[in-house]
């Protein structure tokens, strides 16, 4: 590291005005080619950061982001207080800590078990069978599901013959967090292994050969040899997976949620939708994201450091 | 060479088929059940419950109902506008500044590129937008549904990190005999890369096929949605009332069978593209989980 700098000393002289002039003048035709994309990073990604300066105002869109009242932490004090806070708080941790443990490990089961498979046509046919729920979209998802989980449906129909009462599942609070991860699997679970499966081929093979002479059975050989090396890419999904938590698909919600399952089914975002975009309480509601936006950025950063202690890799 | 397995290797390998057998079967199911259902003759479908394992009497009415809906036809143009526009301004943005990004001479790249990759992990959110997207006086219009998400930054990383992995020796060598930035990405980089580009024109061409939230939120007037939010108000709310021809008492007749048939019409472009792009799923996938 210090030889390094030592060697970038001599530009140390030049003043830090004149490298810029030299390097646009070098640059000139990189850098006008990224101006839109710039533009649209102002605008659209930092201009909707700055927006949330309303979160900490009474905003009226006639007098804008500078004029409107300043209200201090107010919202998110009555958010704190509000009776949403703890259940839109809880449901969010429930479906997402519920969907890591039960979503997360299956599509790398489906990419060790694909792998598996000896016959290079039946592979193929599982992989482009498991990718369609991927490419079908969440509205078609979610009629799927209510068909299939209605009173009348194959799912309930199937479940009444083991004593379970023939009811509209999605209208009932206790089958809404099982419908809600089981179809998210459902759609899924073989997109997401692609990543995995990528990795399990980048595997030696002959690992295997030499495991298999020394005697190894099938489950030592995936302890000892699969697992470390999907290692990397499951710790990068993993801190991913952490940094989407506090944004559980909330569209999908929205799509399945009604009221009689709100109390189990509402989240923070599908909260920060009711009340600002169908209540129109900007502030409150931008206050509201905000603070889902601080714990999200909060968690990806620290499983991100813990993962660089404890592996050495991670996402920066 | 012929393997020979242990008995323990074979009991392993009858167990991973028949687990994927069973999730193949998960899958098709209830995909097969509504293609059925929607060439059923709508009476069925009225007394029918449960799965369907082959159409009951065999009828198109329910195509025809849809074909004939003009709510349904101009949905699908509204998509198909956003689709094409939407999915080449992404790629035009996503490709230029990949490019730009993947360059390591110019000083202001290193700041620009922890600047993109920040609003990866913290977003301004549904409503800051929303006022930014209002404030440019783009409600009520088609371009609310492209320009908000003109780039996606995850796209982007992946394509810069293909870009990043070509050697320095062929942007260079161009650059001796004369090319300019744009010739170089146009015949070198967008080639060398294709594999990356292909599945990041996928992804994107989806998710607009596939996006009905913004539209929902933005849009106005009922002429503009695309498919997937007329599809909602049919199927989620269970509101034939949307479809806007035909006589009520064939409406309420046909509702469930015209609803299949909708959700057949609206799917199956995409079923039918992906399988083409599947050799370059693993490789353009792969580069993603590589470090931003």
């Amino acid at each position: 590291m210090k030889k390094k700098q030592q060697i970038a000393d001599p530009s140390k002289d030049i003043p830090l005005g004149l490298k810029l002039k030299k390097d646009w003048s070098k640059y000139k035709s990189l850098y006008l080619l990224f101006v839109p994309i710039l533009i649209y990073y102002i605008v659209f990604q930092y201009g909707s950061m700055f927006g949330l300066i309303i979160a900490f105002e009474n905003y009226k869109p006639r007098l804008g982001f500078f004029k409107s009242p300043f209200v201090g932490l107010t919202h998110f004090k009555n958010f704190i207080n509000d009776y949403y806070f703890k259940r839109t708080l809880m449901n969010t941790i429930r479906i997402s800590v519920t969907n890591l443990i039960f979503s997360f490990p299956c599509p790398i089961i489906l990419a060790i078990f694909i792998s598996e498979l000896r016959s290079k046509t039946y592979s193929k046919a599982v992989q482009t069978i498991t990718y369609i729920p991927h490419f079908v979209s969440i509205v078609v998802v979610t009629s799927i599901v209510m068909d299939l989980t209605a009173r009348n449906g194959a799912i309930t129909q199937f479940l009444a013959k083991f004593g379970f009462e023939p009811v509209t599942m999605l209208n009932e609070t206790k089958y809404f967090l099982p419908i809600y991860i089981i179809s998210g699997i459902w759609q899924n679970i073989g997109w997401n292994s692609i990543v995995y499966l990528a990795a399990l081929l980048s595997i030696d093979a002959q690992l295997y050969e030499a495991a298999r002479i020394d005697g190894a059975g099938k489950l030592r050989q995936l302890w000892s040899i699969t697992l470390p090396s999907l290692l990397p890419t499951i710790i990068i999904m993993l801190i991913l997976q952490v940094g989407k938590m506090f944004n559980v698909g909330y569209e999908k919600i929205i799509l399945m949620y009604n009221p009689m399952t709100y109390e189990v089914a509402d989240v923070i975002n599908s909260y920060v939708y009711r009340e600002g975009l169908l209540n129109l309480n900007y502030s409150y509601a931008a206050a509201v994201g905000m603070f889902n936006s601080i714990v999200s950025f909060i968690l990806v950063w620290t499983t991100n450091k813990i993962s660089n202690k404890l592996t050495g890799s991670g996402l920066w | 060479m012929k393997v020979k397995y242990t008995v323990g290797e074979q009991v392993f390998h009858a167990f991973v088929v028949v687990v994927t057998i069973l999730l193949s079967l998960a899958v098709i199911i209830p995909l097969m059940s509504i293609v059925f259902a929607s060439f059923s003759d709508p009476f069925e479908v009225m007394k029918h419950s449960g799965i369907y394992w082959h159409p009951i009497k065999f009828s198109l009415y329910s195509y025809q109902m849809v074909f004939q809906d003009k709510s349904i036809l101009t949905g699908y143009m509204n998509t198909i506008f956003v689709v094409v526009v939407g999915t080449s301004i992404n790629l035009l943005l996503t490709i230029v500044s990949a490019y730009v990004l993947s360059r390591k001479g110019p000083m202001l790249i290193k700041f620009f590129t922890l600047m993109i990759v920040f609003t990866m992990y913290f977003q301004g959110g549904t409503i800051p937008t929303y006022i930014i997207v209002d404030k440019l006086g783009l409600v009520g219009s088609r371009w609310a549904l492209i320009l908000p998400s003109a780039i996606n930054t995850f796209n982007l990383v992946v394509l810069r990190t293909a870009m990043a992995a070509v050697p320095e020796s062929l942007p260079e060598s161009a650059m001796i005999d004369g090319a300019g930035h744009v010739t170089i990405l146009t015949y070198i980089m967008v080639p060398v890369t294709k594999a990356s580009i292909a599945v990041i024109t996928l992804y994107y061409a989806v998710s607009h096929w596939n996006s009905w939230f913004p539209a929902m939120i933005y849009l106005r007037k009922k002429s503009m949605y695309p498919l997937q939010l007329i599809l909602r108000t049919i199927l989620v709310q269970d509101d034939t009332s949307t479809m806007s021809s035909g006589s009520l008492e064939a409406l309420a007749l046909s509702s469930d069978s015209v609803k299949y048939a909708t959700i057949v019409v609206a799917t199956l472009p995409i079923l039918l593209i992906y399988p083409l792009l599947q050799k370059y799923f693993v490789k353009g996938v792969m580069v993603g989980a590589v470090k931003g």
